[in-house]
Parts: structure tokens; sequence; C-alpha cells
């Protein structure tokens, strides 16, 4: 027996087809089998719901009932005599989800965008957290005084004087230009 | 979002034509491939001829309609003719609408694709008594 787990298969298959298994497959939810865990019997043929692959292995609704049965009967007569009810009864019985309904939009982004937040915010307390209990003092050369004192050393050293530094004091007025 | 839509190069809604690998001159002296360059009318007719097989199976009706819809293109009415024919001939009604939602997903953006397909496929629809998805209301959510 091959078993995949639902895992496995979002290897496989696109996002769509796992959402479709792990939604419907997986469960199999008419399926006859008695599906214990989630996993995937791959031995036998699969249903899914892709765009791109419109006609699965397997229809959805393998299990039918008498109603069901009859209404198949009534199927291989002329479509014609069938009313809009039996025909979507017909379309249920071997899909799950129309087109529409695989197209439809989810909130998924809004989990998404909103963990990323929780994230930054925690990110965001351990670094206020960090900088407080973890950084050691400044050196004394950041202070107010020293750093007067050394920018007013680095003029008179002419620190880059044609392009740079000095060249931005005013050396007459004694003043930033 | 994770559609695997194809996108569709058509030239127009009458044409249907898909992209092609070279020139279409068989007599083009800078082909990309020595291989013979298989015609529209040749596709279709390749396609026509495997939907119409007398005794079509589940699994080729299947198969077929899977590969197609594959392919970079939105496949001519008389394709769809045959295939909604070989559907009756297997009494799967389902699969039919199927199909139509399916060259309607295919359509992609060109909007006007697919209300053409449903003209064209009108007769067959009402002899076969095949109703579009629009018509049981299955094209809203």
């Amino acid at each position: 027996m091959l078993h995949l787990t639902t895992g496995r298969v979002g290897c496989l298959l696109s996002k769509q087809a796992v959402v479709a298994l792990t939604g419907s497959g997986a469960r199999m939810s008419s399926h006859g089998h008695h599906e214990v865990s989630d996993s995937v019997d791959m031995s036998q043929p699969m249903y899914w719901d892709r765009l791109d692959t419109p006609l699965p292995d397997r229809p959805w609704k393998d299990v039918l009932d008498s109603t069901d049965k009859s209404l198949k009967q009534k199927e291989k007569g002329p479509w014609t005599a069938l009313s809009k009810e039996e025909k979507i009864a017909l379309y249920r019985l071997k899909f799950n989800h129309t087109y529409p309904e695989m197209k439809r939009p989810s909130h998924e982004w809004k989990t998404v965008i909103g963990g990323m937040f929780i994230f930054f915010g925690i990110t965001g307390l351990v670094v206020f957290w960090q900088g407080h209990y973890v950084y050691p003092p400044q050196p004394h050369t950041f202070g107010e005084e020293w750093q007067a004192k050394q920018i007013q050393r680095m003029l008179d050293m002419r620190i880059n004087p044609i392009e740079g530094f000095s060249a931005q004091w005013d050396y007459k007025n004694k003043q930033w230009k | 979002m994770f559609r695997a839509v194809v996108r569709l190069s058509t030239s127009g809604v009458r044409s249907l034509a898909r992209i092609r690998p070279c020139y279409s001159a068989p007599l083009a002296s800078r082909c990309c491939s020595h291989a013979k360059v298989e015609t529209d009318e040749e596709f279709d007719a390749r396609w026509v001829t495997y939907f119409s097989k007398p005794d079509i199976d589940a699994w080729e009706l299947k198969e077929g309609m899977n590969t197609l819809i594959g392919y970079d293109l939105v496949p001519e009415p008389k394709i769809l003719d045959s295939a909604l024919r070989a559907c009756r001939r297997l009494n799967d009604l389902a699969s039919a609408i199927r199909i139509l939602e399916a060259v309607k997903d295919k359509s992609g953006p060109h909007k006007d694709i697919y209300p053409y397909l449903i003209q064209e496929l009108q007769p067959t629809l009402i002899e076969l008594g095949i109703s579009t998805p629009e018509d049981l209301g299955m094209d809203k959510l």
C-alpha cells in the first residue's frame, strides 16, 4: 500500500492541489475506504480540484445511494429530460468544487501580514530589552564635550580641506559654511 | 495568488492562434528545427478525430481533455464539439459542464473568447441538452 502523508503531498503538487487534497481528497468524505489518519493512499485513483487538469482520475462521490444511482440511470437517457437541479446534482456527484469555487479568494493574506507584524513586534521588544540590559555603557569619547574637542582638533588638523570636512568650515568667520 | 493559469497568446477571437515555434512557410531557410511544423488545421483535425472515436472510454476522454487543457491555447469549437459528443457517448453530463468551465478559465483575461465558443457550440448544446455553467448558476460563488 502506498501511503503518502499530506506533508509530502505538498512537495509533489501545487499549493492549490494540496489545499484541495487536504480539504477533500485526504479526508475522502464520500469515499468507501476508512481513512484513519491524514495520509492519502497513492495506489488508488485520486480526486483533485485543479484549474489546469479538469478531469480527475475518479469521481468525487464514489459511494452512491439509491437516489444517486437512479439519477445516474437517468443520465444515460436524453439530457434534455433532466431538470436544472438534476444536472447540478450530477455535477456535484462527480466534482467537489466548481471553477469559481476553486478560484475563490482566501483570507490567508491577513494571517500572513498579521504574523509578520507580530514577529516584528517581538523583535522590537527583544532589541529594546537588549539595548537596556545587554549593551555596555557608551565609550567616553561619545560625550558632548569630547565630541566638541574632537571636531575642533579635526579642523585644526585641516582634515579633508578640499572637498570634505574642513572644506565645510569657514575659517575666517569661525562657523560652518 | 497561486493560480496556475497559463498565459494565452491569441491574436483575436476568430483565429484562436497559438504560439508557433517556427515560421509558417515550410520552405523557410532559417527554421529553428528540421521537424515538420503541424499547421493549426492539422492540430484541430487530429483532436477532432481523437474525440470522435466511437468507442472512446472514460480514461481516453479524461487523458485527452487534460492534455488539451495543458496546451497554451483555447481549443477550437469543433474540438470541443467532438469532446462534448464523446461525453454524451459516455453518459457523462458532469464532465461536459466541466469542459465548458475549463475552457472559460483557459481564456484568462480574454473575456470575449468564451461567449464566442458558446455561440458556436449552441446547436450542439441544445441538441445534447447540455446546460452551460451560467444556466445552472454555477458560474457564481
